[in-house]
C-alpha cells in the first residue's frame, strides 16, 4: 500500500469523508445520520410552557402507561419523560415543562454509538435498535438532555407494541408505534391543557409548522447546534 | 393380485399423497400450535425459514419504519399463542419453545418482545 493509498484508507475508515479544497486544507464532514432536510416528513413537537401547569404530571403518566415503564424515580428506573419546574432566581419567574429526547437532527447519541444501534429514522425520530445495542451506554453519556435510560433488570409482560429489555438503552420513541398508525404520541394526547403540539415540521401547512412560523420558539441548549425536533415556547 | 392386496396398494398410494403439512403428528415432541389457521407461507417452508422472514422484516420495520401487515411477529403470536394461556413461550410445549428446545436453539426474542397474544394483552390491560 502506497502512502497515499494508506492515508485515504485511514480517512475513509474512520467514517469521515474529506474533500480537499486546497492543498493541505481539507473540508471534513462527519458521516452520521444523513441530513433529513430533503425528507418530506420530520416529526416534531412544540411545547407551550405557558399552558403547562405546575404539579400536573399527566404526560409522564401517559408515557409510563403506554410504554410499560414502572414510573419509579430511582437512578436505575427508566424515565422517558420528566416534568421539570424551573425558577428564574433573579426575577422569580417560575414555569414548568416536560423534558424528553429532543429528537435532534444532529444527534450526538448516534455519533458515538459504536454499533449503529442508535439511529435516526427518515422522519427524524431518533431510536435505539435494540437488536444491535450492546448496552455500552456511550449514548447516555453523550446526550446533553439526559434523555436516555438503561434497563437494569429483566422485564416481563411488555406492551406487545413496545419491546423493551434488559441490557439495552432506551428513550422516548415519540411513540413511533402510534405515529406509524397515524396517531399522536401518548403524552400529546394526554395533556389536559393541549401544551404539546405534535406534527410534521416539514409540511408547511401542518398546524405545528404554521405555529412555529408565527410564534417565537426556543431549542433547549440551542448553542449546541443540534437542531432539535422538540421545541419550546415561552422559555 | 388379491383384493386385500389391491386395497393395501391403494392405501399406500393415498397415504403418499397426504401433504407434509399433516406430518405434525409425526413430530417427536408435543407442540401446541394455538389457533393455527392459514399461515403467511407454506408451513413446511416456514419450519425451515421463518427466521429469515423475521430478520428481514425486523430491519425494515425498526430502521425504515416499513411495517408489514402480514409479516409481523405480533401476527405470528396472534395465531400461534396457546388457546389455554395466550402465550407462545409459557410452557415446554408452547409454539416457539417446543421446537427450539428440541433443536437446542436458544432464542432471545422474548427478552424484549412480548410472547402474549396482543388481543388478550389489550383485554387484560384495558381500564
Ligand atoms: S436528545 Fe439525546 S437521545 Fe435524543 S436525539 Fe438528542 S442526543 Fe439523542
Ligand atoms: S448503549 Fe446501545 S445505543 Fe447506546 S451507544 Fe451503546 S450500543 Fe449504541
Amino acid at each position: 500500500m502506497s502512502d497515499v493509498q494508506r492515508r485515504n484508507f485511514l480517512k475513509t475508515s474512520v467514517g469521515v469523508a474529506a474533500v480537499a479544497i486546497a492543498p493541505g486544507l481539507l473540508l471534513f464532514k462527519v458521516a452520521h445520520g444523513q441530513s433529513d432536510d430533503d425528507s418530506k416528513v420530520r416529526w416534531g413537537m412544540l411545547i407551550d410552557t405557558s399552558n403547562c401547569a405546575e404539579g400536573c404530571n399527566e404526560c409522564v403518566k401517559a408515557c409510563n402507561k403506554e410504554n410499560g415503564l414502572s414510573g419509579g424515580l430511582a437512578p436505575t428506573d427508566s424515565q422517558w419523560i420528566r416534568k421539570i419546574e424551573i425558577k428564574d432566581v433573579s426575577t422569580g419567574h417560575q414555569f414548568a415543562l416536560p423534558m424528553m429526547c429532543q429528537h435532534c437532527a444532529e444527534p450526538p447519541c448516534v455519533d458515538v454509538c459504536p454499533t449503529g444501534a442508535s439511529f435516526k429514522r427518515y422522519d427524524g425520530i431518533v431510536l435505539v435498535d435494540k437488536h444491535r445495542c450492546i448496552g455500552c451506554r456511550y449514548c447516555m453519556m453523550a446526550c446533553p438532555y439526559k434523555a436516555r435510560s438503561f434497563v437494569h433488570a429483566p422485564l416481563h409482560d411488555q406492551n406487545p407494541d413496545v419491546p423493551r429489555g434488559k441490557g439495552t438503552v432506551e428513550s422516548c420513541t415519540m411513540c413511533v408505534h402510534r405515529v406509524d398508525e397515524g396517531k399522536q404520541p401518548a403524552c400529546a394526547e394526554a395533556c389536559p391543557n393541549k401544551s404539546i403540539l405534535f406534527g410534521n415540521l416539514h409540511d408547511p401547512n401542518s398546524e405545528i409548522a404554521k405555529k412555529i412560523r408565527a410564534v417565537a420558539s426556543t431549542q433547549v441548549r440551542a448553542d449546541l447546534n443540534l437542531n432539535t425536533g422538540v421545541r419550546y415556547q415561552g422559555i | 393380485m388379491s383384493v386385500p392386496g389391491v386395497r393395501l396398494l391403494l392405501l399406500l398410494l393415498i397415504s403418499l399423497c397426504i401433504p407434509n403439512v399433516w406430518a405434525d403428528q409425526a413430530l417427536p415432541y408435543k407442540i401446541d400450535i394455538g389457533r393455527g389457521g392459514h399461515c403467511v407461507r407454506d408451513p413446511v417452508w416456514m419450519r425451515k425459514n421463518h427466521m429469515h422472514l423475521l430478520i428481514h422484516q425486523r430491519d425494515l420495520t425498526v430502521r425504515e419504519g416499513k411495517r408489514d401487515k402480514e409479516i409481523d411477529l405480533r401476527n405470528c403470536i396472534e395465531c400461534h399463542a396457546s388457546t389455554k394461556d395466550d402465550s407462545v413461550i409459557a410452557r415446554s410445549d408452547s409454539f416457539c419453545v417446543a421446537c427450539h428446545r428440541y433443536e437446542a436453539v436458544k432464542i432471545d426474542c422474548f427478552e424484549c418482545h412480548s410472547g402474549i397474544r396482543k388481543s388478550a394483552w389489550l383485554e387484560r390491560n384495558a381500564k
